[in-house]
């Protein structure tokens, strides 16, 4: 049994060193990346491109730069919905708005912001809302390549039944097919939902501050990072926040042990809604 | 209380149809002292709220949780994977929870938190497959004996749905079938189990 531990130790070290050369051929840092989950998706690649070891995926990695551009979107967090968790939208309309209302002018930063699904939905909210006149949306991945496809807005048609479904349950005042054509494989959806979305470059593991932001949407991307990096973004998302302005996470992250509470106040305890305090 | 010498540390549970009924007949079983983690993948729809940990609160002398992401492992407590999350082990013996692609068209999915447990824990680690319709738990489990971890499923006789103990007896040599009643009382012998 030691020998079975001592091969798991061997390959974790690998595994570290796969990552080392990653960030310093590429500077794309997946260092402080929780371990289970990068190794899974790490795995896959390695098993399907036949490699026998990480030590092999290394010279890959270094070597091929479009073997790296998958591994990339291997470890990119690809898989959301519009209008996810529709209580949680819900909860936005209601809570968030209000105070939006206020501003002549806010903006929003959607922090890893994938393919774009939960940006277009926010587009939408504050469209309905008659909010977009006054809004500037930021939306930032460190995947260009996901990035590009969140500047398109087309999404599998399949999708669109759960979309719908969200979009109604999070209290969408519209028909949603009012968002979007379709043709028989894809939505496409109006390319006036990003007339006020700006999509750039954003690495949450080594980019630092981004404006004066009114809101920050991070939903389900603290939970790939170890407790060292969460502590970091939250950090950095501070420091972006406008007193007064909200934070909204996922569903299942939770500020309550980092040193960033003290500033911030829960105004949204199951749909993990905080809010800056104005000191 | 927790019998930290023993020769386990924790338990991984993987079940689908017919999960509730089964595992009333194991959990409940356990006793306050039981010393070992138990981490729980039940199929469950998206949208389906706390009500696996709230049930099994009632009936547990155990104490009975959704996991949370990175929280440290505690002996004698139940995990439950929440809904629509996978859970995920990490080598320091930390929860962790991912919103990934489905596996095996589940999320949670057992495979998931299998073959991560069992890096974590290798010989440490016990392994259950019990009823259900899909092959989720296959894999994992044989990853588990692969590793060294002991692996149990429910006999098939006894499972309400029979797919996902039979994939788990094709996909390896298991330790052990048992009948759903005989897996609560085996786990407490194996609990104060010492290393050999």
């Amino acid at each position: 049994m030691v020998k079975k531990k001592q091969l798991l130790e061997n390959e974790q070290l690998e595994l570290e060193l796969l990552l080392e050369g990653i960030y310093r051929r590429y500077g794309y840092d997946f260092r402080d990346y929780a371990k289970a989950h990068t190794k899974r998706r790490l795995e896959y690649r390695r098993t399907i491109s036949g490699l026998n070891n990480y030590a092999e995926m290394l010279h890959q990695a270094i070597y091929d730069e479009d073997f790296f551009t998958s591994l990339l979107l291997d470890l990119s967090i690809n898989v959301t919905e519009m209008f996810r968790d529709p209580w949680f939208y819900k909860e936005v309309r209601e809570l968030v708005v209000p105070h939006l209302k206020t501003y002549p002018f806010f903006k929003v930063w959607h922090a890893g912001c994938s393919a774009g699904q939960e940006v277009y939905s926010m587009a939408i909210l504050l469209e309905e809302e008659e909010l977009k006149e006054r809004t500037q949306i930021y939306a930032t991945d460190f995947n260009e390549r996901i990035l590009s496809q969140a500047k398109k807005g087309i999404y599998p048609l399949d999708s669109i039944r759960q979309y719908t479904a969200n979009y109604l349950k999070s209290g969408g005042l519209q028909s949603f097919s009012d968002y979007y054509t379709a043709d028989d494989r894809h939505v496409i959806l109006k390319s006036s939902l990003r007339e006020r979305v700006l999509f750039s470059s954003h690495n949450l593991a080594t980019d630092g501050v981004f404006g004066e932001m009114n809101v920050i949407f991070c939903r389900n991307v603290l939970i790939y990072f170890n407790k060292e990096l969460q502590e970091r973004v939250l950090q950095l998302f501070c420091e972006s926040l406008c007193p007064g302005g909200f934070l909204c996470l996922g569903t299942k992250e939770s500020m309550k042990f980092s040193t960033v509470m003290e500033h911030f106040e829960e105004v949204a305890a199951r749909e993990k809604i905080y809010r800056k305090k104005r000191r | 209380m927790a019998k930290k010498s023993g020769k386990y540390q924790a338990v991984v549970i993987g079940v689908s149809a017919g999960g509730i009924a089964a595992l009333e007949k194991i959990l409940p079983v356990l006793p306050e002292d039981f010393g070992l983690a138990l981490l729980v993948v039940q199929h469950i729809s998206a949208d389906g709220g706390n009500y696996l940990v709230e049930h099994f609160s009632a009936s547990c002398a155990l104490e009975v949780v959704e996991a949370a992401d990175k929280e440290r492992i505690q002996q004698g407590t139940v995990y439950f994977a929440p809904p629509n999350y996978h859970l995920l082990v990490e080598r320091a013996k930390t929860t962790a929870l991912t919103v990934d692609a489905k596996v095996n068209y589940a999320r949670p999915s057992a495979d998931v938190l299998f073959e991560t447990a069992a890096e974590a824990y290798c010989d440490a680690l016990i392994g259950i497959v019990l009823t259900g319709a899909n092959n989720d738990g296959a894999a994992g489990l044989a990853r588990i004996k692969q590793l060294g971890g002991l692996t149990i499923v429910q006999s098939p006789k006894s499972a309400e749905a029979t797919v996902m103990p039979m994939a788990a007896l094709k996909a390896l040599t298991v330790d052990h079938v048992l009948d759903l009643e005989e897996i609560g009382p085996f786990l407490v012998t194996l609990a104060t189990k010492r290393e050999e």
